[in-house]
């Protein structure tokens, strides 16, 4: 069970990396990081904190893109292009294809990420000329930037699940947007009363809290991060990517491949 | 033990924007196919081909019914690694190599490590695909990733293997080849069951066919039973330079072909004949009775079909 698992995930990520979209956008985060370095070198005194700034928001973003991008045709363009049924006409269970995907689309993401990383180090030794221990920060935020990944992972993969490629990116991008501002729904929920307190409250929990994984700003301005948050964003990251993998091993288990 | 069981397997689709409109892909059938035969599945195109297979892959639910796989409940996991398959068209990932294909599917098919590289270059080498098992799939033609699912259809070595259309697409040469490699399975003793809209290639390579049409079973039986109908008319050909006037009297009708005529007459003009070739000198090379072509006996049960469907209407 696990080896079908490995094998479709280790399959999952061999296909991504072949993919030359893929390399065209890891092209394109590391063009804006060296874009970070130009923008650096004409803000004077705050070149550092341009490059961190920028540098984390192009691999936060470009990641959860390629994210989006490749995880919403993982199910449907095996569907449409029926590589699924030679795959589920074997002793392979629909739910072990589901992870198998997910864990192969987070490997690919990892991967990605570690690349981009090491673009905007670069280009922080670029303008600084050194590291400094409170550079290791950029690492929390890079950890927090691969959580948001897992969960945007597994929202695409839901969406997949059931839907077209397009609405699938539609409803992940959207429901990313939205994250994004989960602090000021959660605040809006606070201020409302009634039915729509009811409802805003609902939605601010329902969606996931990227506020809370977003700590690029902090960490440019060297503040350290609380262990009690990474410990938190890991078990809230965790729950989150196993209940939307969980739903759409649940809807994929009772859908006709038609 | 029969290696298929369908037993009343039906399936009815939901259709329309509120899924209200039931749409019936399949009637209940009922079908048995024997250990080691080839089985051919017959039917025009959007007849329940292809809905049978997945409903056996598991890969669409039934609306009803059930099946039997290998003696076991086709649901059972097992029953998935002695059966092989081969979907209409296939088409495969686009970065991979044939090699890696094949080497995942048999990774998936639990192949052990190092069986499997053997058989990958075995299959490879069966299905003429050896010289270019580095290259991607996605500079493959149409009939190379034919071949390609051919191969993993039987990779794993099993012991029932399902194709849906597996001449679509290949050439006459390609075609040959897969005939070829079925009469191979049925060897092994293994069992084959093909959907195919293709007449010829049932005729020549099953021992069994089921004619579907618009979902329903419309007959199941032998080649040899089926076609056995005896329209009371024998084919009689000759070697010879010219159709003899006391044949032509029987009211035949004659086929040249450069020196060979062949002409049909009615069974009890039988003697008649052999007696007017002996008399004109004529090298009689065969006489065989004529019999329905399996093109006749499907196109009389899809028109019945149809009949029967306008008198419903």
């Amino acid at each position: 069970m696990r080896a079908r698992v490995a094998h479709i995930a280790s399959n999952t990520f061999r296909e991504a990396v072949r993919d030359r979209v893929l390399y065209n956008l890891i092209a394109f985060a590391l063009l804006l990081s060296g874009a970070s370095i130009l923008v650096g070198q004409v803000s004077i005194d705050i070149e550092k904190l341009v490059v961190i700034n920028l540098g984390l928001t192009a691999v936060s973003l470009f990641g959860v893109v390629i994210a989006i991008f490749i995880g919403i045709g993982l199910v449907s363009k095996e569907i449409e292009k029926r590589t699924l049924y030679t795959v589920l006409s074997r002793p392979v269970r629909r739910w072990e294809f589901i992870v198998g995907k997910f864990f192969g689309l987070a490997g690919t993401l990892v991967v990605n990420t570690f690349f981009m990383a090491v673009g905007v180090f670069a280009a922080l030794f670029y303008v600084s000329h050194k590291f400094v221990r409170a550079d290791g920060l950029i690492l929390i935020a890079l950890y927090f930037i691969v959580l948001e990944f897992l969960i945007v992972c597994s929202l695409a993969l839901l969406f997949s699940s059931f839907s077209t490629p397009l609405l699938s990116a539609v409803f992940a991008f959207s429901l990313f947007v939205v994250g994004c501002f989960a602090e000021d729904l959660r605040n809006f929920a606070g201020m409302a009363h009634g039915i729509s307190r009811a409802l805003a409250t609902g939605a601010a929990y329902l969606v996931p809290n990227f506020s809370a994984f977003n700590v690029i700003s902090s960490i440019a301005h060297e503040q350290p991060v609380a262990g009690q948050l990474v410990f938190h964003n890991t078990l809230y990251a965790l729950f989150y990517a196993v209940m939307a993998l969980s739903g759409a091993v649940l809807i994929f288990e009772y859908r006709d491949l038609k | 033990m029969p290696a298929i069981e369908i037993l009343g397997l039906e399936k009815t689709y939901r259709v329309g924007f509120w899924r209200s409109r039931p749409k019936r892909a399949l009637h209940p059938l009922h079908l048995t196919v024997e250990d080691g035969e080839i089985f051919g599945f017959l039917g025009p195109n959007g007849a329940g081909k292809t809905t049978t297979l997945k409903l056996l892959m598991g890969l669409v639910f039934p609306s009803a019914g059930s099946a039997r796989i290998l003696g076991r409940e086709w649901t059972d996991p097992q029953v998935k690694a002695q059966i092989g398959f081969l979907p209409e068209q296939p088409y495969f990932y686009d970065h991979l190599t044939a090699h890696e294909l094949l080497e995942y599917y048999g990774q998936l098919s639990g192949v052990p490590a190092k069986q499997r590289k053997r058989r990958v270059e075995e299959i490879l080498y069966q299905v003429g695909l050896r010289d270019v098992r580095c290259v991607q799939l996605r500079k493959f033609s149409k009939g190379m990733l034919q071949r390609v699912g051919i191969g993993q259809a039987i990779l794993h070595n099993p012991k029932l293997v399902f194709l849906d259309e597996p001449m679509s697409g290949l050439d006459p040469m390609g075609r040959r080849e897969v005939r070829d490699l079925m009469e191979q399975l049925k060897l092994q003793g293994k069992t084959v069951f093909f959907s195919t809209h293709i007449l010829a290639d049932a005729e020549a390579l099953c021992d069994r066919v089921g004619i579907i049409h618009r979902g329903e079973l419309r007959g199941v039986g032998a080649i040899a039973d089926l076609t056995s109908t005896v329209q009371g008319k024998v084919e009689v050909v000759w070697q010879g330079p010219q159709i003899p006037g006391s044949i032509k009297a029987l009211g035949a009708e004659c086929h040249v072909t450069g020196d060979t005529v062949r002409a049909v007459i009615d069974e009890n003009q039988q003697d008649a004949a052999i007696d007017a070739l002996r008399r004109e000198r004529q090298r009689l090379i065969a006489i065989t009775p004529v019999r329905t072509s399996l093109e006749a006996y499907f196109v009389e049960k899809l028109q019945h079909a149809e009949t029967t469907a306008g008198r419903t209407l």
